[in-house]
C-alpha cells in the first residue's frame, strides 16, 4: 500500500486520484502511528521550507518518518518542498531539514538567469534522467514536468542526482539515495508523465 | 528548456462557467468539472479559475467547489476570487491548488501577499491586475470588483511594489480586449515586461492560436491565457471546448 502523507500541505488528493485511477492500493495518512502500515510513502509539498518542517515536527511525523525511512528503509518519494526538506537546510528558512540526502537548498542565482521572467522558475520544463533509473521509465523527457519554485536542491554528491533540468544553468530536479527519492517538479500536476512516474514508484522493487 | 504556458481561464458565476465581453454580458458555457475533465484529456499546461462574483458579492471563496476542481485537475491549477485572509489562501493550497490569485484584497493591503507567501511560499502568490485604457491621456487605470471599481493604484507603482515584495506571478487582464478575440494588447505587456522580472501571464483578447504565437514569439517565456478561444467555436460562438494537442503546441512554444 502506498501511504500518501497528509500534513496539511496540498496536492494529497491529486495524488490519491491518480493512484485510484491506476487501481493501485493507497491510503491518505494523517497520523504518525499509521505511517507504519504503508509499504511505500509519498511526502507531498506545496509551501515554504520552515512552514513545512514546523508542521512535520508539530504533528510528530518527523520522528516517525526518521524511524521508518532511516531505520526500516521504507521507500519514500518527496515532492517539491517534500524533496527540499530531505536536505540539511535551506536558504528559505532557519529550521533544519531531515538531512536524509547530503545537500542544502539554495535560491537560484538571478544574475545567471539572462532573460525575463527570472524567478520563480515556473512552468513546464524538460528533464534529463542522468541515471537512467526505473523511476523515469516510459517518460517523455521532452514533454517534461511542471515546476514552480525559486529554490533548488544542491547535492553534495553527484551519485545522489537522479535528474537535472536547465534554468539559467543546470540544476538538480530529482534526487535519490537507494530507497529515498525526491522530485523538485510536481508529477501530480504533470499529466501522463506524472501518472507514469507514480506508477513506476509503486512498481519499484528495492532491496 | 522552460516553455511558455498556454492557459485556459475559466470564469465562474453561480457555480457555472461563463464567458464575458469587456467584463460584461456573461454567457453560460457549461459545467466547470466537465470542462476540467476535458482539459485533462487535452493535457493543458495550466488552468486558471476565477470566481468573478465573490469579491463583488463580498463573500469568500467557495471551498467545496475548489476542492472538487482540484481533485479532478491533473494540471497545475490557480484559483482566484474572494480571497481576503491568509487562512483562506492556506486552505485553498491544502485543497490542492498550486497558486492563489488575489486582486482587490492585495491592492487594498499589499502586505497580505507577503503574509500569505510566508506560509505557502511566494512562488504560489499571484496578483491579477484588471486594466482599462484611460480615455484621454493614454496609460491605464486599474479596476477591481469585476471591472466596476477604479483603484487608486498607478500601474507602474503597483508593478514595482509587487516586484519588490516578490510574488510568484502577475496576471495582466485587459478589460478593453476581453472577449473580443482580436489579439492581446502587446504594448501593454511590453511596458510591464520592461518594468519587472517576475513571470507574467496575459489575458484578454486571444482569438486564435496565431495571437498566442505572436505573444510568445515576442516575449519568449510567458503565460498566454485565454477564455473565449478555448470555449467557443466559429463566428456564432457555439460552445465547444478545444485546446491544441501536444504536436500542435510544439511550433507555438
Amino acid at each position: 500500500m502506498i501511504g500518501i502523507i497528509d500534513y496539511g500541505s496540498g496536492n494529497v488528493q491529486a495524488i490519491a486520484t491518480i493512484y485510484k485511477n491506476l487501481n493501485i492500493n493507497y491510503q491518505v495518512i494523517t497520523k504518525p502511528e499509521n505511517l507504519g502500515k504503508a509499504d511505500k510513502l509519498i511526502l507531498p509539498g506545496v509551501g515554504a521550507f520552515d512552514a513545512t518542517m514546523q508542521q512535520l515536527i508539530d504533528s510528530g511525523l518527523k520522528d516517525k518518518l526518521n524511524e521508518l525511512v532511516l531505520g526500516k528503509k521504507v521507500p519514500i518519494l518527496g515532492i517539491c518542498v517534500g524533496l527540499q526538506v530531505m536536505g540539511y537546510k535551506s536558504d528559505e528558512g532557519d529550521l533544519l531539514g531531515l538531512g536524509w540526502i547530503p545537500g542544502k537548498v539554495s535560491r537560484f542565482d538571478e544574475t545567471k538567469i539572462k532573460f525575463k521572467p527570472k524567478l520563480p522558475h515556473m512552468g513546464w520544463n524538460t528533464i534529463n534522467d542522468v541515471q537512467n533509473h526505473k523511476l523515469f521509465e516510459g517518460i517523455d523527457n521532452d514533454f517534461g514536468f511542471y515546476f514552480v519554485h525559486s529554490f533548488y536542491f544542491e547535492c553534495e554528491k553527484e551519485e545522489n542526482i537522479l535528474a537535472t533540468s536547465n534554468y539559467g544553468g543546470e540544476f538538480t530536479s530529482s534526487i535519490y539515495a537507494n530507497h529515498i527519492f525526491g522530485t523538485q517538479f510536481h508529477p501530480e500536476k504533470s499529466h501522463g508523465n506524472g501518472v507514469q512516474l507514480f506508477k513506476n514508484f509503486a512498481d519499484l522493487k528495492l532491496c | 528548456m522552460l516553455r511558455s504556458r498556454i492557459i485556459p481561464c475559466l470564469l465562474i458565476q453561480n457555480k457555472g462557467l461563463v464567458k464575458t465581453v469587456n467584463f460584461k454580458d456573461p454567457k453560460y458555457v457549461g459545467d466547470p468539472i466537465n470542462a476540467v475533465k476535458i482539459f485533462n484529456e487535452k493535457e493543458v499546461d495550466e488552468l486558471m479559475v476565477l470566481d468573478i462574483d465573490a469579491t463583488r458579492e463580498n463573500r469568500g471563496p467557495n471551498l467545496e467547489m475548489i476542492k472538487n476542481l482540484a481533485d479532478e485537475c491533473r494540471m497545475p491549477f490557480c484559483y482566484g476570487g474572494g480571497i481576503t485572509t491568509v487562512e483562506q489562501a492556506v486552505k485553498i493550497i491544502s485543497l490542492g491548488a498550486e497558486k492563489v490569485a488575489l486582486s482587490y484584497s492585495a491592492l487594498n493591503n499589499i502586505s497580505l501577499c507577503q503574509e500569505i507567501g510566508v506560509i505557502i511560499g511566494n512562488q504560489s502568490v499571484v496578483v491579477v491586475i484588471d486594466v482599462k485604457k484611460k480615455k484621454l491621456f493614454g496609460g491605464y487605470d486599474i479596476y477591481t470588483h469585476n471591472g466596476t471599481k477604479k483603484s487608486n493604484w498607478k500601474l507602474n507603482d503597483l508593478i514595482s511594489k509587487l516586484e519588490e515584495i516578490g510574488i510568484g506571478e502577475i496576471v495582466i487582464n485587459s478589460i478593453d480586449n476581453d472577449g473580443l478575440m482580436q489579439g492581446y494588447d502587446l504594448p501593454l505587456v511590453e511596458a510591464i515586461r520592461e518594468k519587472c522580472s517576475m513571470p507574467i501571464t496575459v489575458i484578454g483578447g486571444a482569438g486564435s492560436i496565431q495571437h498566442i504565437k505572436d505573444l510568445i514569439s515576442k516575449f519568449k517565456t510567458i503565460g498566454a491565457a485565454a477564455g473565449s478561444l478555448f470555449v467557443f467555436k466559429g463566428k456564432y460562438k457555439a460552445v465547444l471546448i478545444s485546446y491544441p494537442n501536444r504536436e500542435e503546441r510544439k511550433p507555438i512554444y
